[in-house]
């Protein structure tokens, strides 16, 4: 088996946005993959651009990083300059101006999320080639493919902060079970009026899906368990 | 579209011209020359007061060990070091520039050096490069915030964890530290850990060997451990030395450190015309 240690990394991963009434909540898996090696099973994939804005990122990881890395930088000049903090849309459109006129050399997924004074709560999809939507809920990376048809029935309109919470953790956990490319912790962040709250919900405290099994640390110790009583006469 | 006959000048950066040629060049089944990789097994990790770094001794030229007793963990500042895995000359070149343009910062800013600012250093010279500068580091240090550990990849990513291994020999590595690593080692127990993990990367990989280095990095100060363990003596050494044929006339030699014949002055005056 060949791991291709080389491979340029890359976060296979799930990353879902999703709007409520007061605010976004972002959410994200934990693994970023070298071929077919973990490189880090911990990683934070949801990064802040602003006090009021973050972003999820997917696919290459140092194309991800710069882009983010920038797109922090210009908008910090921006709110100077404004005397106010950025709004998400400015955001969405500065990290959309990279994609897009880079989208030769760049390979990364990236969902806009934030709350700000204007518009409230909104997620901005920009997939690979550097198109801009405005969506009520956003899905990408490797793990969304198994995603698509769960938020089709599961989302609606007009969510409260928990509802939105426990959908996207939901949904993460769903993806990792089915895609080998996403993993790990989930981590969640919410962001509304009142601030930002970063959530963390180890691998091992998820819900069990179909076929999954409770983790157990060896098969010694399921071989060594006491086995039933000697009948008595 | 039109076509525009005017010549575009070129847009500056750098160019992958001579790149796509390589890979044109080896798809038509040229073999390239190898390089000297440092095969490799580099580990960091952040105990109770710091950070401690290791790394092996092997730098080796396709299948032949180039060089027994390579220094792998590198020097940027004097609370930084860095181990680097991958083209030995490319961890050299990149490590010693980054640890230069860190020095004159420091003139500039009259401030010790952050971890942090290595890293983006790194991270932008590398992503600049499209992973064609083949180098892997761990990166660790003990700064004014506190102590730092970061793995940077040839591409430009960069993760910050409290263990990390890079190099051929991770996987070895990173057994030994995911079943044994916990928050709040002391310096014995960080330092048995890290010589565990690069010894199961020098048995179990053929790209790591030789010895053990060890850099313990905590606030104020730092130990660098060269040649920390050597389990790789040399076992048979032949006692009846070298022989020459009878025609060979061999001369003493002597060495003389020439630091020793330096005399040095007393600092005179200045010039005057």
């Amino acid at each position: 088996m060949d791991l291709n240690l080389d491979a340029p990394h890359s976060m296979g991963t799930t990353i879902i946005g999703v709007t409520y009434n007061g605010g976004v909540v972002l959410g994200a898996d934990s693994r970023t993959s070298t071929g077919m090696y973990v490189a880090n099973r911990a990683s934070d994939k949801i990064t802040q651009l602003t006090d009021n804005v973050y972003v999820c990122r997917s696919g290459s990881a140092a194309d991800s990083q710069v882009v983010s890395d920038y797109v922090r930088y210009f908008l910090h000049q921006h709110t100077i300059q404004q005397g106010q903090p950025a709004t998400v849309k400015v955001s969405a459109n500065l990290i959309r101006m990279l994609a897009y006129n880079n989208k030769n050399m760049l390979q990364t997924g990236l969902i806009v999320g934030g709350w700000d004074k204007y518009e409230g709560g909104k997620i901005y999809g920009i997939p690979l080639g550097g198109t801009v939507v405005e969506q009520p809920f956003a899905i990408g990376g490797s793990g969304s493919s198994y995603l698509y048809g769960f938020f089709d029935q599961a989302w609606k309109e007009d969510m409260t902060k928990e509802e939105a919470e426990q959908l996207v953790v939901k949904a993460v956990s769903l993806a990792i079970a089915r895609d080998g490319a996403s993993g790990g912790v989930v981590r969640t962040v919410i962001i509304n009026s009142e601030g930002v709250t970063r959530n963390f919900y180890p691998g091992d405290k998820l819900q069990l899906w179909h076929e999954e099994l409770e983790p157990q640390n060896s098969l010694l110790d399921i071989l060594n368990a006491a086995g039933p009583e000697p009948m008595a006469m | 579209m039109s076509q525009s006959a005017v010549d575009v000048p070129p847009k500056g950066g750098f160019s992958f011209d001579l790149c796509k040629r390589n890979d044109m060049l080896t798809q038509k089944g040229l073999k390239a020359p190898s390089f000297l990789k440092t095969g490799t097994t580099i580990v960091g990790l952040i105990f109770k007061d710091g950070v401690i770094l290791g790394a092996d001794t092997r730098a080796t030229e396709g299948p032949i060990v180039a060089d027994k007793n390579c220094e792998k963990i590198h020097y940027m500042a004097p609370n930084i070091y860095c181990c680097g895995a991958g083209t030995a000359a490319d961890t050299e070149a990149v490590t010693d520039m980054v640890s230069s343009q860190l020095r004159l910062h420091r003139y500039q800013t009259s401030r010790d050096s952050r971890v942090i600012t290595a890293l983006t250093l790194l991270k932008k010279h590398l992503f600049s490069y499209q992973g064609h500068v083949s180098a892997a580091l761990v990166l660790g240090g003990v700064d004014i915030t506190g102590p730092h550990l970061h793995t940077i990849y040839p591409h430009g990513s960069t993760d910050t964890l409290p263990f990390a291994t890079m190099g051929s020999g991770s996987l070895a590595a990173m057994s030994v530290f995911e079943a044994k690593y916990k928050e709040g080692l002391t310096r014995d127990e960080g330092i048995k850990l890290v010589a565990e993990a690069i010894c199961s990367g020098i048995f179990n990989d053929l790209g790591s060997g030789s010895n053990v280095d060890i850099c313990v990095i905590t606030k104020g100060n730092k130990e660098y451990l060269r040649n920390y363990m050597e389990p790789n003596p040399r076992t048979y050494v032949s006692s009846k030395g070298y022989s020459f044929t009878k025609k060979t006339e061999v001369l003493l030699t002597k060495i003389t450190p020439l630091l020793e014949r330096v005399e040095i002055t007393e600092v005179g005056e200045a010039m005057e015309e």
